[in-house]
């Protein structure tokens, strides 16, 4: 048996519950209300408001990404130096937070942020001034972070822990610095692992809506917000359908400029 | 100057936990609440521990929520490890297609895979237990096939391709030469499936029958008149069994070799 | 081997678990629809105890998500308990059957005027059980509001900063402002719902938030002076927080009227009728009010209620409030587009 038929099983499911069915809300974000074909749904993401929303989004989306970076980097490393027993332990560490129920979490971060919530109160405890930044997009930011930070640990972690100690020493005995050692070695070595991280921070935020109902205080407009109104509250599925499959679009497109190759070769396992 | 450095790392790292373990300990506090309300203290109690055990909806939730983690996980893992080995033996333009169509499940909005899988089954099943498990299943096979991915472009192939020479078959050297080496990866690609179907709403909500309810479900239903304390009784024994069965682990496995991992260990 | 250990005992689990449950499977089901959290799910038990019939319980947030997933057909509900206008929609879209409540032995504990009410949206009282009603009012702080709040301005006045919460809902949201300007909640004049699409944008500075859920937690903890509430809701943030005063304004309001429905899809109307006639028995009806605590039209009930609940104007609407009060029929397909326009562009103000 050649190798490429192990595929077959996934193949014929992700065509079965995948690609048919993308197809058949594709065929739904073509057509009208009145059952006839149209363009409108799909280039309805380009209305002011849509676009406004699309564009808020694709903000905060990077802003989330450069943030989980910066945050996850150092602790990738520092996480490299500090060997628990196991690197398992380490990486269950940052992934039992997850395993707690979302909605939940989301809903103790309100708590924690909020006017009287726990952050003010220990900020008052401290003699500090409260913050007002409850139902704001800081909330939002927080929230958004929070929820993809663990996205971009683990797959740097993997990469840093991925090197080989022997090329880390070998730098070393030839001379060069701890920055050095960094910049040449260690860096160019994780950037697979980041690229993993960027595509499993950056393309879910791009959709999410619920961070942004809860914690933004439903004064904010994220493009999944606009798309659940219009599948949940509006009902109107086709211009919904219309415009996640441009949204979809636009994120595969980006995506496929900005990091060619590497996205497709999957990067770093998240683990 | 080594000290200071220490000292200096383990304060961020202090810090990122506290922040990814922050809600969590909100929720513990909550389940000691001797009050309805979130947001009133109502003094410390344990009731709701005991009127968790006797909850009948959360504990058939829950039940539901294992069994369909633990099975679509279990499905996922094996349908994309299987996946992944094929495809990596494919051309590059097949290769390329179906990576493509991996990422989907991915790239949609939850929301949109939901809808687009309630009204692909309503043509041809009804929606049930089995519907929602075949949603899980599909949303969770990307991720094992993208933890699986990296460990087979790693893997030394030409023993897979010594042993088909030397008279094996192909599934026997799949499962001699091939898996062990990729190991981590299927571990890893499990858990984060088990991970994915545990949080998953929404993708839930439209592909299930009626009288299914994962714990996700049933907490969104909650939200309208506040979540019950029970559920916080239950996360807080969730998070206390599967932390302390952790810390067991490491303990244990510190005994022995003491750089192996868990679920690495294939390097 | 320590992982296939963990693997092993975590599947071990889960199957011992399913075999855990193995009762007596009823023969006959109906799959009922509801609000979450909605009936007591001892209420549930009970039924299915008392005539053998099984439930199946489905939940929704909202009539539009509720709306949403019943039109897909993915699901044949037998019964749907949802708001007035949705309830309206179905009707007239042929999606109830007709349910004889003369017939019932406790349907006459639902009081007359609930009947009546329910004519706004079912004019022959055919297929609509009413279940539970309340009002939209304000829900504030009298530690924070020292004034008597006895209007919708109070709001839109500008002198709470910051410390509003208003409903994520656009009805809702819409209906207050409509009646704030005099109009009524009902109305399909696009130049009425502009101004009052203004006001409210006028407005959103001053809004904190914009909720569904946690508008009642918000005043509760003291986190804003004031939100729209339903009037049950008015009534749990009165339990937990004693400061906390409801009014309905004097420029009136809505009230809604959460009801029952037999769908076209049930193929059992008589078990379907068993569960509505069920639900108004009293012993019944006062678990679910006392499990919801919203405002219940079973007279039966409100009879046998303490004093300080029934005199409570969240509990028990006063004949003046409810007079000053208008149903919501309005399912007006354009108008319900432009409802959806006009708060989209509110929301991305």
């Amino acid at each position: 048996m050649k190798r490429k038929y192990f595929a077959t099983p996934y193949i014929i499911w992700i065509v079965g519950f995948t690609v048919l069915p993308l197809i058949a809300i594709g065929a739904s974000a073509l057509t009208g209300d009145d059952g006839a074909f149209t363009w409108d749904n799909v280039l309805a993401i380009a209305e002011p408001i849509n676009r406004q929303a699309l564009f808020f989004s694709l903000a905060i989306a990077f802003g989330c990404t450069i943030l989980c970076i910066l945050l996850a980097y150092p602790a990738a490393l520092f996480l490299k130096n500090f060997r628990f027993q196991r690197k398992g332990f380490t990486i269950f560490l940052l992934v039992l937070p997850m395993w707690m129920n979302f909605i939940l979490r989301i809903l103790a971060w309100q708590m924690i942020l909020s006017k009287n919530g726990i952050l003010n109160f220990l900020l008052a405890k401290f003699g500090a001034s409260p913050l007002a930044i409850s139902n704001t997009w800081i909330a939002l930011m927080i929230g958004m972070v929070y929820d993809f930070l663990p996205y971009m640990i683990l797959p740097i972690f993997n990469a840093i822990s991925d090197i080989d100690e022997d090329l880390i020493e070998a730098a070393r005995d030839l001379g060069a610095g701890g920055g050095e050692v960094f910049r040449k070695v260690i860096f160019p070595l994780s950037v697979p692992g980041m690229l993993s991280g960027i595509v499993m921070v950056f393309v879910p935020a791009m959709t999410s809506f619920v961070i942004a109902d809860i914690l933004g205080g439903g004064k904010l407009q994220l493009i999944g917000n606009i798309i659940e109104q219009e599948f949940m509250k509006s009902m109107n599925w086709h211009l919904g359908a219309g415009l996640s499959i441009s949204l979809m679009v636009l994120v595969l497109v980006g995506l496929a400029f900005t990091l060619r190759n590497d996205m497709e070769d999957g990067g770093t396992a998240i683990w | 100057m080594v000290r200071v450095k220490n000292a200096f790392m383990k304060c961020y790292l202090a810090l990122v936990l506290l922040f990814l373990y922050a809600p969590i300990f909100v929720l513990i506090v909550l389940s000691f609440n001797d009050s309805r309300s979130r947001v009133t203290w109502g003094g410390f109690t344990l009731r709701w521990y005991g009127s968790l055990l006797s909850n009948r909806q959360i504990l058939e939730a829950l039940e539901t929520t294992l069994f369909l983690g633990l099975g679509s996980a279990a499905a996922a893992t094996v349908i994309g490890t299987l996946g992944a080995v094929g495809i990596q033996a494919m051309r590059k333009k097949g290769y390329r297609v179906v990576m493509s169509l991996t990422n989907i499940p991915i790239l949609n909005a939850d929301i949109v895979t939901g809808i687009a899988l309630m009204l692909w089954f309503v043509r041809f099943i009804p929606l049930g237990f089995g519907s929602v498990m075949i949603a899980h299943i599909t949303f969770n096979i990307p991720y094992v096939i993208l933890s699986v991915m990296p460990k087979l472009k790693s893997l030394n192939l030409s023993i897979y391709e010594a042993a088909r020479d030397l008279g094996a078959g192909g599934v026997y050297a799949f499962f001699h030469i091939v898996l062990p080496q990729i190991g981590s990866g299927i571990l890893a690609g499990f858990f984060m499936a088990l991970t994915m179907s545990m949080d998953d709403f929404v993708i839930t909500y439209f592909t299930k029958g009626a009288g299914v309810n994962t714990l996700s479900t049933m907490i969104y239903g909650e939200i309208r008149k506040g979540i019950k304390p029970e559920m916080y009784a239950l996360s807080t024994l969730l998070f206390a069994v599967i932390f302390v069965i952790l810390l067991v682990f490491n303990a244990l496995s510190g005994k022995g070799k003491n750089t192996e991992d868990v679920i690495e260990r294939s390097r | 081997m320590n992982r296939k250990a963990v693997c092993a005992a975590l599947i071990a689990a889960g199957i011992l678990a399913l075999g855990g449950c193995g009762k007596a499977e009823p023969t006959e089901y109906l799959t009922v629809f509801n609000y979450g959290e909605y009936m007591d799910p001892d209420v549930i038990d009970q039924f299915t105890e008392e005539t053998g019939i099984g439930i199946k319980y489905e939940e929704a947030l909202t009539p539009e998500e509720l709306y949403a997933k019943y039109s897909s057909g993915a699901i044949d509900y037998d019964l749907v308990c949802s708001a007035d206008y949705m309830i309206q929609r179905l009707i007239e879209e042929g999606e109830a059957q007709k349910v004889d409540f003369s017939s019932m032995e406790y349907a006459g504990n639902i009081g007359d005027r609930f009947w009546e009410f329910s004519q706004a949206f079912d004019p022959n009282n055919e297929y609509a059980l009413p279940y539970f009603y309340g009002t939209i009012g304000i829900l504030y702080d009298t530690t924070r509001v020292k004034e008597p709040v006895d209007s919708w301005g109070v709001l839109f006045d500008g002198s709470y900063k910051n410390d509003i919460i208003m409903q994520n809902s656009q009805r809702d949201t819409f209906m207050i402002t409509l009646k704030y300007l005099g109009y009524s909640l009902n109305t399909s004049d696009e130049g009425q719902l502009r101004e009052a699409q203004q006001l409210l944008i006028r407005q959103k500075p001053d809004v904190q938030a914009y909720l569904v859920d946690e508008a009642r937690d918000e005043v509760v903890a003291g986190n804003a002076a004031m939100a729209v509430v339903y009037s049950g809701e008015a009534y749990l943030g009165h339990e937990y927080n004693e400061d906390l005063a409801y009014v309905v304004p004097k420029e009136g309001s809505n009230v809604w009227i959460d009801s029952w429905i037999v769908t076209r899809h049930c193929k059992n109307p008589e078990a379907a009728a068993k569960f509505l006639d069920f639900l108004c028995r009293e012993d019944v009806a006062e678990k679910n009010f006392e499990y919801i605590y919203y405002s219940t039209p079973n007279e039966a009930v409100v009879e046998n209620m303490d004093e300080e609940l029934r005199n409570d104007p969240a509990i028990t609407p006063t004949e003046e409030d409810m007079a000053n009060c208008e149903v919501c029929t309005q399912t007006d397909p354009e108008v319900t587009k432009l409802y959806n326009e006009l708060w989209k562009e509110l929301k991305a103000d």
